[in-house]
């Protein structure tokens, strides 16, 4: 929590995790993918990364919206229901 | 790409406005200032005591963001720092609330970039209609009913407004197109002057469509001609995406929940037909079909 007289630090948000509002989890085929970076870049949560070459979710901040699931060209990305 | 927004902000889940927001800010980089006024942006980015934001962020007042920015701008060429100063509101803001100062903005020519994330309506308040709503969509102030279709009045042309006051930069863009919106920012924040960018940003709140169809949602926008992809740079149209194969309205509007009230309500084919003339009329007005 912060004190009276700090500073909102930059990027703090990520101590929330927003992870846990989701109901479906992206799972990425790797063998699929052409490396195309879309769902890199329209990932609203900006939670797609490169890991050693291989676009990773950080399940961390995903929502479960499924926008790199619809827009993947090779469909390498599917949601599934997540079961906690 | 560069990540200057950071994960775990609160913005609804298939929100398309925090895509807008890192294209934004990857063309602009680190040395940039972000003046906004109240929107859903700012809502769900600085839930206090938290920030998503990497580089300096300011909120002022709803009406006030091009002031605030017009200030920043000056001050920065006082002390002599060459630095981007950007806008990010919504068309609320943009269209309604912060005319006035966006007016002036653009009058006394300061040198900065506005981008409007256009969602078309209110919808960090619930779905209540703006300048920007477009005709005969249902929101909560004009709700579909026996005795209304929707919102009456057609949307606001606000890059035209822009034109009017001489800035010499204006281009409407659409987060489907993410290499276009990019290039759009880079040239805004190299013009002299002050520069208008109108980005089409689908709310899954306010426009009701199934999760993860966003970003298609916006690309059939530009497709059936709703949403013309063009650049004026000092007062000339310079340039215009072209649209391979012109898709009807109809395909726009049926997967959205705000426009479903005209396939039930008697008059509805009538209005269908009106939506589908605006569409004809961009796209004969902007040449977009070769």
């Amino acid at each position: 929590m912060i004190k009276a007289g700090e500073l909102v630090k930059p990027g703090s948000t990520q101590i929330t995790k927003t992870g846990a509002w989701r109901t479906f989890a992206p799972a990425v085929e790797h063998n699929k993918c052409i490396k195309c970076s879309l769902c890199e870049i329209y990932c609203p949560e900006s939670c797609i990364h490169q890991e050693s070459g291989l676009f990773v979710p950080d399940l961390a901040y995903c929502k479960g919206c499924g926008i790199c699931s619809h827009e993947c060209p090779s469909k390498a990305i599917i949601m599934v229901l997540e079961e906690k | 790409m560069q990540n200057l927004l950071a994960p775990g902000h609160r913005a609804c889940a298939g929100c398309s406005m925090p895509t807008v927001i890192r294209l934004v800010l990857d063309a602009a980089g680190t040395n940039t200032i972000v003046v906004s006024p109240t929107s859903c942006l700012e809502v769900t980015t600085t839930p206090f005591p938290e920030s998503a934001w990497v580089v300096p962020w300011i909120h002022s007042l709803f009406e006030n963001a091009s002031a605030v920015a017009s200030g920043v701008e000056v001050m920065m060429k006082r002390q002599c720092k060459d630095t981007n100063v950007l806008v990010i509101g919504g068309d609320g803001s943009t269209f309604d609330i912060g005319m006035g100062s966006n007016s002036g903005m653009f009058e006394r020519g300061h040198k900065v970039a506005y981008i409007c994330y256009d969602n078309e309506a209110y919808m960090n308040t619930g779905v209540q209609r703006s300048g920007s709503t477009p005709f005969c969509a249902h929101t909560t102030t004009t709700p579909a009913g026996e005795l209304s279709l929707g919102n009456p009045r057609p949307k606001k042309d606000m890059p035209a407004i822009a034109l009017a006051h001489g800035v010499p930069y204006v281009a409407t863009a659409s987060v489907a197109y993410p290499v276009d919106l990019r290039k759009k920012v880079e040239r805004a924040l190299q013009t002299q002057g002050p520069s208008y960018i109108q980005v089409n940003a689908p709310c899954i709140t306010g426009w009701t469509f199934d999760a993860g169809t966003t970003i298609e949602i916006a690309r059939l926008a530009v497709e059936t001609g709703l949403w013309p992809l063009f650049e004026y740079v000092n007062g000339e149209l310079t340039e215009v995406k072209k649209i391979r194969r012109i898709k009807l309205v109809d395909e726009y509007l049926k997967v959205q929940g705000r426009y479903k009230h005209l396939y039930k309500m008697p008059g509805g084919a009538e209005i269908l037909r009106s939506i589908q003339d605006i569409a004809d009329k961009n796209i004969a007005m902007y040449k977009l079909v070769d």
